[in-house]
């Protein structure tokens, strides 16, 4: 079984400032407030990587990446 | 899984036919119906003990019964997680009824406080749970009254029952949405948090927490002491039941009335006494509901398979029947703007949304609104919905969307032309006066 991951925002904890979408826009845009609109399909491959780059540079840790159970 | 036997002969052998709720209520003396009253129908519910009961749970799955507090989530699921959790297994009663156009819930706290207590504890024993909490805002004093004193009774008669505490809820829409009651008890502000865990897997002190609505779990109390067959007895095979609607606007009788699920609206409406001029509209689950266009209504029956096809649903069984004469999206505009300020203020999406799309309504019910305008408050809609940590920004864009629906004339005609006269009419949806109310 191969694991997957999906973004997710914690939209209490999101400061609406658009870190992440700045550094995946592959995934992620801004709605008309500035807060993270945030793509539901799956990452994996190269963009994988800049998704853990994104959640990792989100200064209030609202940006997550969820393992998702896959075939 | 200790297995329990319900009750083996009920005091009658059948319940009540019609209504079934509301004949728990004292018409004798008006007031709340006394525990030696209610006793004389109702035997009490069963020493506390910590393991679920089988039987229960498997008789209210039977029963079909669905939440009556808007969302109709199958209540025999809910008991089923909740008592496979780990920890101290509690129950809450959500007695908030933030919706300012709902009534019966207070209705039902004020005059049979015993056959919520009874469901609330029956509900313990089918989970297994070791406390109930009475959530009921704080300015409700009768109910507050009436619930107090009803536990006082039960003490007094030494009736074994498990601790059951009171909670004093803030008078805010948001108090009874269940993550945030779970957080004011546990010493927060009532203010949603982030799900998962939902409060059936982690709740009141960090247990398994079932939460019902008031009306659900006098219908609980019912199915234990009659049976999951007497109550299959009313309202649709899936929607089984009665249930309690709270009527206003262009009706003569205004208030509460108990319906078998699945009745037609237009009957309701007819037998209610219409005002002369007509209705021209109806909002359906109050501020968290939908409105339904007049033709809809002439031909909806009041279940969600019927209601969900025209876009609609039952929500909390408020139903205000707009008058002809008087402007949808002036008085869409109004809830919107109130809705707004609801909003507990966490998540950007819903403090900036909200307060968007609210004086895009105003605009638009103003008459000032341009074809942009309309272009934005649809995709506001778009990006606000599922954004909120919790549920109550899609509720206001769901009556956002049915507004420009059902009054697609009017949109049209206010945008090309300004507003109409009706925009003139006295207001119509009631709006709480705003009290700058802790969230505590
Ligand atoms: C914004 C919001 C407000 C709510 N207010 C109430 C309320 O006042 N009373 C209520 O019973 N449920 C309310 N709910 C639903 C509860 O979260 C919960 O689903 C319900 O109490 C479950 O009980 P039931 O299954 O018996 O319907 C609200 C939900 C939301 C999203
Ligand atoms: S970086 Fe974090 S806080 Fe900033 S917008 Fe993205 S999710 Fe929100
Ligand atoms: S969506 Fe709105 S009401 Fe819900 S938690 Fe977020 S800010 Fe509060």
């Amino acid at each position: 079984m191969a694991v997957s991951f999906r973004l997710r925002v914690d939209m209490i904890a999101c400061d609406g400032r658009g870190l992440c979408a700045d550094l995946l826009p592959e995934r992620i845009r801004l709605d008309d407030w500035g807060y993270p609109m945030i793509d539901p399909t799956s990452v994996s491959g190269p963009v994988l990587e800049h998704a853990r780059r994104a959640v990792a540079a989100c200064p209030v840790l609202a940006l997550k990446l969820d393992a998702i159970k896959g075939s | 899984m200790i297995a329990h036997e319900l009750p083996s002969s009920p005091a009658r052998s059948t319940g009540p036919a019609l209504p079934r709720l509301l004949s728990a209520f004292d018409e004798q003396s008006g007031g709340a119906t006394r525990l030696i009253t209610h006793r004389r129908t109702y035997p009490p519910p069963p020493a506390p003990r910590r393991h679920p009961a089988e039987s229960y749970i498997a008789a209210i799955e039977k029963a079909g019964l669905r939440g009556r507090g808007g969302a109709g989530f199958p209540t025999g699921r809910k008991l089923r997680s909740v008592s496979e959790g780990q920890g101290r297994r509690v129950v809450v009663v959500n007695g908030s009824e933030g919706e300012p156009a709902s009534g019966k819930d207070q209705l039902l706290l004020t005059r049979a406080p015993h056959l919520i207590l009874d469901g609330a504890l029956l509900a313990a024993t089918a989970i297994g749970g070791r406390e109930v909490f009475v959530g009921v805002e704080r300015g409700k004093v009768d109910a507050l009254r009436a619930i107090h004193h009803a536990i006082a009774e039960r003490v007094h008669a030494r009736e074994p029952m498990v601790p059951v505490r009171v909670v004093e809820l803030p008078a805010r829409y948001l108090s009874g949405e269940e993550s945030a009651l779970v957080h004011l008890i546990n010493g927060g502000e009532a203010k949603p948090t982030l799900t998962p865990p939902r409060p059936y897997q982690r709740g009141v002190g960090g247990g398994p927490t079932l939460i019902d609505n008031v009306e659900t779990l006098c219908h609980l109390a019912q199915i234990v002491q009659w049976g999951p067959v007497w109550f299959r007895d009313q309202g649709t095979v899936d929607e089984p039941g009665t249930m309690l609607l709270t009527l206003s606007g262009a009706v003569g009788r205004r208030g509460v009335c108990e319906i078998p699920i699945g009745m037609s609206l237009a009957t309701i409406l007819a037998s209610s006494r219409p005002k002369a001029g007509g209705i021209s509209a109806v909002l359906l689950g109050g501020y968290y509901g939908t409105w339904l266009s007049a033709a809809d209504a002439r031909v909806a029956t009041m279940d969600n398979a019927t209601l969900r096809r025209m876009g609609s649903g039952l929500g909390c069984g408020a139903i205000i029947a707009l008058p002809s004469g008087a402007c949808g999206l002036s008085e869409t505009a109004r809830v919107l703007t109130w809705l707004a300020g609801q909003t507990a203020g966490q998540c950007g999406p819903c403090v900036h949304g909200l307060a968007a799309i609210a004086g895009g309504m105003r605009d638009l019910a103003a008459g000032t609104a341009s074809l942009r305008t309309l272009e934005s408050l649809h995709r506001w809609g778009d990006q606000v919905e599922g954004r909120g940590a919790c549920s109550f920004p899609d509720g206001a864009v769901r009556l956002l969307r049915s507004a420009l629906k059902v009054f697609d004339n009017d949109v049209a005609h206010h945008v090309s032309h300004g507003p109409c006269v009706a925009a003139a009419h006295p207001p119509v949806l009631p709006i709480p006066a705003v009290e700058v109310a802790s969230w505590r």
